[in-house]
């Protein structure tokens, strides 16, 4: 399912591209760009990277972009093996990796481009409004089973995550199951059901009143219900959106990086400035995501 | 002239074989690279961590003993839907049905045998696992029921049409004698013709058996993936995680070298011996067959 949307976002951005200079397609020759830039990464970005790389080759025509997804682990491995010359990450590059990068010879430069909240979602008859982290900490490590003891119905609850390989089921075991203790090793619980896209998980939550789940704020439907998260029992509980990511108050959101091979030139940092500009961070906040600048 | 066509026979002749061994050559290929990459997972792992109860791969939880029950699962409740369906189609097709109703369902069967699974799977979790949930009261839909009911679809065309040939290869005169004696319709089928196919009719199983347990797609799609220790009768009413659905979906983003990556090929060795014992048993049944008939014949 990711290498078809991947090769799909790959040849979405390769027809846009193609289609964007009518004229000089029916000359025969599609136009000779002066620079190629390959960006690969996070499967929560390509969508954003996407979208980004349409406008950008719409108003830049000398500057062809190709945008792959695969993870972010998949991106910055294939950054420190050279073959990307920016790699999109959900997560922040580790030590290990930068010292690979040091060992081959350069050093990876960060730059957040977004902010992601993560929102927890269930079904809409499902009464309950609100949950801390210590209870979603709970719910995930299988020992809070029923609906009831959070203040719900009578229900058995079934837990929906990611499957392991994705950068927002690592975020969420750091964050919101080992609350941010790095020395605590709890996981999930086993009978959570792994699922292998966020279509999955929409699916099943919008037909499931036991499910609970979780995924990027810009993949969530009007069809399942946002629960608000406190970071202490008791409250306050705050519902995920760009304000409340912005002044911090919602307890799970992370930045959205890129990564680049040294500190960037030409049609590369021309590409990474334009990013934060308000015209892409517009699109940004059209996709669903937070921007990291205010308009 | 001779000479030439000499050659040619000789050349032909050659392209044949090659081709017929080149099976056996990949196979054997096949079977090395599985080894070669999956059985660094015993160094890599102790082998009391490889056959635990708990797999959490980023974790370095390798026991795969879930995933291999949670296979056997899926595959036995496949075969109570495919076996008794199967059967009873073949039946109806190759003794009961008139010609016309026969030319309408060979064709039909065999289309679902041309259904892509991931389609299968797209109903599954549209329309079987909401009714799965609601008709049962279950906790959730994405269950091992549910994949063994695709499966069970899939294995179903397989084993109709195997069946229905040894059916059908049934000497008339086994029938005729049976009705001459005065036993009824019901009576010659059930005690006459099916067990005179006795041996095709199991390796018709055996092969719809082969066929469920390699199926990923649309078992990933419906079983919910949850990595649980199945216990008694009642795991089939609860999600499991197959042994194909966690190659498929784990191998695109490991590490190659890493443990996980071993790991992951050993589970491959497993399914592979899976499916060879499973051939193994169809082909050595199919063998006793023509053994019989053709003692029959002398």
């Amino acid at each position: 399912m990711k290498v078809l949307a991947t090769l799909i976002a790959t040849l979405i951005v390769a027809l846009l591209a193609g289609c964007s200079q009518p004229g000089a397609a029916k000359s025969g020759a599609t136009p000779n760009p002066s620079a190629y830039i390959q960006n690969k990464g996070s499967d929560t970005m390509v969508n954003l990277a996407l979208a980004w790389a349409e406008r950008y080759q719409q108003k830049h025509a000398q500057v062809s972009l190709s945008v792959t997804g695969g993870g972010s682990g998949t991106g910055i491995t294939s950054l420190l093996n050279g073959t990307v010359d920016i790699a999109n990450a959900s997560r922040a590059i580790t030590a290990a990796e930068i010292q690979t990068a040091k060992t081959n010879g350069f050093e990876p430069v960060e730059f957040s481009v977004a902010r992601d909240a993560i929102a927890v979602i269930v079904n809409p008859e499902n009464p309950v409004k609100h949950l801390s982290l210590q209870q979603l900490s709970q719910i995930y490590r299988g020992e809070i089973n029923n609906w009831q003891v959070v203040g719900g119905e009578n229900r058995p609850i079934v837990r929906l995550s990611r499957e392991t390989n994705s950068g927002t089921h690592v975020y969420f075991l750091e964050t919101v199951i080992r609350l941010g203790n790095s020395n605590d090793k709890a996981i999930f619980s086993a009978d959570t059901l792994l699922l292998p896209s966020s279509e999955g998980i929409i699916a099943e939550l919008r037909d499931n009143p036991n499910a609970i789940g979780y995924d990027g704020l810009g993949y969530v439907t009007p069809e399942v219900k946002v629960i608000a998260v406190s970071k202490q029992d008791g409250g306050p509980y705050i519902l995920p959106s760009a304000a409340t990511v912005d002044d911090k108050t919602y307890p799970i959101a992370r930045d959205l990086y890129m990564y680049t091979h040294g500190q960037p030139s030409g049609a590369i940092k021309d590409y990474l400035d334009w990013v934060v500009s308000p015209e892409a961070q517009q699109i940004v906040t059209d996709l669903g995501f937070v921007p990291i600048i205010k308009k | 002239m001779n000479d030439q066509n000499a050659r040619r026979e000789f050349v032909i002749t050659w392209i044949i074989k090659l081709s017929g061994y080149s099976s056996i050559l990949f196979v054997c290929l096949i079977f090395f690279f599985l080894l070669r990459e999956g059985l660094p997972a015993l160094v890599d792992t102790s082998l009391a961590s490889l056959f635990g109860t708990r797999w959490y791969p980023i974790e370095n939880y390798f026991g795969i003993l879930p995933l291999v029950l949670g296979s056997l699962v899926v595959t036995l409740g496949a075969l109570l839907i495919s076996v008794p369906l199967g059967l009873i189609t073949a039946i109806y097709i190759s003794e009961v049905a008139s010609r016309w109703e026969k030319e309408i369902l060979k064709p039909l069967i065999e289309l679902l045998a041309g259904l892509p699974s991931v389609v299968l799977g797209f109903l599954g979790i549209l329309v079987l696992v909401p009714f799965l949930r609601r008709f049962l009261d279950l906790p959730t839909g994405l269950t091992a029921l549910a994949g063994s009911i695709l499966l069970g679809l899939i294995a179903i065309p397989t084993i109709v049409s195997i069946s229905e040939d040894a059916l059908n290869s049934v000497p008339h005169s086994y029938r005729e004698a049976s009705l001459a004696l005065g036993a009824t319709r019901w009576q010659t089928i059930w005690r006459s013709t099916l067990p005179a196919a006795r041996s095709g009719v199991l390796t018709a199983i055996m092969l719809g058996v082969g066929r469920a347990i390699g199926e990923t797609m649309a078992v990933m799609m419906v079983t919910g993936n949850a990595p649980v220790m199945p216990q008694g009768l009642q795991a089939l009413f609860r999600p499991v995680r197959t042994m194909t659905a966690t190659i498929a979906s784990e191998m695109g983003e490991v590490a190659n070298g890493s443990p996980h990556y071993h790991v992951l090929f050993f589970i491959g060795i497993v399914l592979f011996v899976f499916s060879l014992v499973v051939n193994i048993t169809a082909s050595s049944i199919s063998n006793q067959r023509r053994k019989r008939s053709e003692r029959l014949l002398s």
